[in-house]
């Protein structure tokens, strides 16, 4: 009787997470059916497979492109956020002076002013940075990967000094009398126990640079530059919403996000857990 | 020791990331607060004129303004409940030993993966044209119909939308807040005859007080500075009913170009929630059961 019991729970559950999904599902489907189909009943599985709404929208959101640029941003963005981050705490860390603790409350601090408070300065920033020093911050992907880096700079370098806090001081010291410079010491002792903060750091920022659309979308007006959350807005102003259509252009969206979940999962919800209890 | 190999060593090291941070938080942020003072369409050829403190005087006159902060406020607190609800009824079902517990959870948190403007374009078809075909098909046409042109509706709508991204992610910290707390002391309260409900709420939430901090401060801050999913979602319609804090700021700077007005919201919008979150912190700090 109680195994029954249980096994009706374990029904209900995974019933109960399918159905959480259901918007997903409504996506999916109606990404291939007809307009007269999807009219007539929108929560229905399709009649056929027909995969010309996909390739009508790849093309429309030219959907390869704004993938490799999204990568390009992404990838570059996290690993520079990676690198000058750990560093910085490192030291920041390791010489506990006064300068080191007005430095480190000045990164936590900032963490509480919203996008939108910096977001017209910022683009008067970069624009000036434009005409007078010639540097282009705008428009380029490499100006956006700048910014990120400088957005998620403050919160890589309140998780890695708390983690490296934890560090013991000891195989440094020992590592230092073996005349060691303080670059290799850090390169090949300290940052590889770095290893469990690192993935969470990179997990954090992935998520949250590979979706952003405000700041691409302030900084990148080139149609060949855009990154995936802006030519699915794009997609979406061109014309009147035609649904098929706009659904297969979604899936695409989230085909990436999906395959490097199912890929990352366990560490995804280990690294959300131990950022956000930081 | 402090050599002056070891101040090259800092600067070094420190350096590379202060300055980038530098250009792109500090000054923007300063400069910003300069901007909130003065009239001016952002063109770069026209003057800035300095006008004092009008451009705040103004913004307290603004309706519109004071409309997106309500709705912001009613947003918000209806996100706070529902969301941390969720996430606490979702993490109780996984944490129970079933054997579906561990994909349960990789599906309910999966929309948080998903970008805001993404899920607000799914969303936006589910509400308008799958809503109203269901209704015409069941009858039920008092449930189903398009929320997006119904101002209350359209706002509940996002309430759902935030929901369904945010609670697997309260869930995971809740989780983990619940696998701290020790079996034994579960046992005990079994065996000395508490019932369920007893076990709950004397035992499993005072001592998930400091998951409901993290989870409260991320879903306040989160819902206060919503934008993306308003954007997809409703585009702040019908007739603005849905226009939160952050839009109505970058329809002020970027759509009507009143630079100096719209910064001055900016400072505001920060200055609130600067105040909001750090009062509900030192609250909920204070109420934490020390172990």
């Amino acid at each position: 009787m109680k195994r029954t019991g249980k096994w009706i729970l374990e029904i209900l559950l995974f019933v109960f997470a399918l159905a959480f999904l259901s918007p997903v599902y409504i996506m999916v489907v109606n990404s291939f059916k007809n307009r007269a189909e999807l009219y007539e009943n929108t929560l229905a599985l399709p009649s056929s497979l027909s995969f010309q709404y996909y390739a009508k929208a790849m093309e429309k959101m030219n959907f390869l492109t704004a993938f490799g640029n999204s990568l390009y941003v992404t990838v570059v963005s996290v690993i520079i956020v990676v690198i000058l981050s750990s560093m910085t705490a490192w030291m920041l860390v390791r010489k506990d002076n006064k300068v080191s603790k007005a430095i480190f409350l000045t990164f936590v601090a900032t963490m509480l002013i919203p996008f939108q408070t910096l977001m017209m300065p910022l683009m008067q920033v970069m624009d000036w940075i434009r005409t007078h020093l010639h540097i282009p911050m705008l428009n380029t992907h490499e100006g956006l990967i700048y910014m990120n880096v400088g957005f998620h700079a403050s919160m890589a370098v309140f998780l890695y000094h708390g983690f490296i806090k934890s560090v013991p001081v000891a195989l440094e010291e020992a590592a230092t009398l073996d005349g060691c410079s303080k670059f290799g010491l850090f390169w090949r002792i300290v940052f590889p126990m770095l290893k469990t903060i690192t993935v969470t750091i990179a997990i954090l920022d992935v998520i949250s640079m590979w979706n952003d659309y405000l700041l691409p979308s302030l900084t990148l007006s080139d149609k060949g530059l855009r990154t995936i959350p802006l030519s699915t807005f794009y997609f979406f102003g061109e014309f009147t919403i035609v649904w098929n259509l706009a659904m297969a252009g979604l899936t695409l969206a989230i085909v990436p996000v999906v395959i490097f979940y199912f890929f990352a999962q366990k560490y995804i919800i280990k690294g959300i857990a131990a950022g956000a209890v930081k | 020791m402090n050599t002056k190999k070891d101040i090259g060593w800092y600067v070094l090291f420190t350096m590379p990331l202060i300055f980038i941070f530098t250009t792109v938080v500090i000054i923007p942020f300063i400069i910003g607060i300069g901007y909130s003072f003065v009239s001016w369409d952002g063109i770069p050829a026209n003057p800035k004129v300095f006008v004092g403190f009008d451009n705040y005087v103004q913004l307290f006159q603004d309706e519109r303004f004071l409309q997106s902060a309500w709705h912001t406020i009613q947003f918000t607190v209806l996100a706070l409940i529902v969301v941390n609800l969720a996430g606490l009824l979702l993490a109780l079902l996984v944490t129970n030993g079933l054997r579906v517990s561990n994909a349960a959870r990789t599906m309910f948190f999966m929309p948080n993966l998903i970008g805001g403007l993404i899920l607000g374009y799914i969303w936006q078809f589910i509400f308008t044209d799958a809503f109203n075909s269901v209704g015409e098909k069941t009858g039920l046409k008092s449930i189903f119909f398009n929320w997006l042109l119904d101002p209350q509706f359209a706002l509940i709508a996002m309430v759902i939308v935030f929901a369904w991204q945010m609670a697997g992610y309260t869930m995971v910290i809740y989780i983990a807040g619940i696998q701290s707390i020790p079996d034994e002391m579960m046992e005990a309260a079994k065996v000395d005859g508490a019932n369920l409900w007893h076990r709950l709420t004397k035992i499993v939430f005072p001592l998930l007080m400091p998951s409901f901090t993290i989870c409260l401060f991320l879903t306040l801050s989160g819902a206060f500075k919503i934008f993306d999913v308003n954007l997809s979602l409703t585009k702040g319609g019908p007739n603005n009913a849905t226009e939160m804090f952050a839009m109505n700021i970058y329809n002020e700077i970027f759509a009507y170009s009143h630079y100096g007005i719209g910064q001055a919201k900016a400072i505001v919008f920060f200055l609130i929630v600067a105040v909001l979150t750090l009062t509900q912190v030192i609250i909920t700090k204070k109420r934490e059961v020390q172990m």
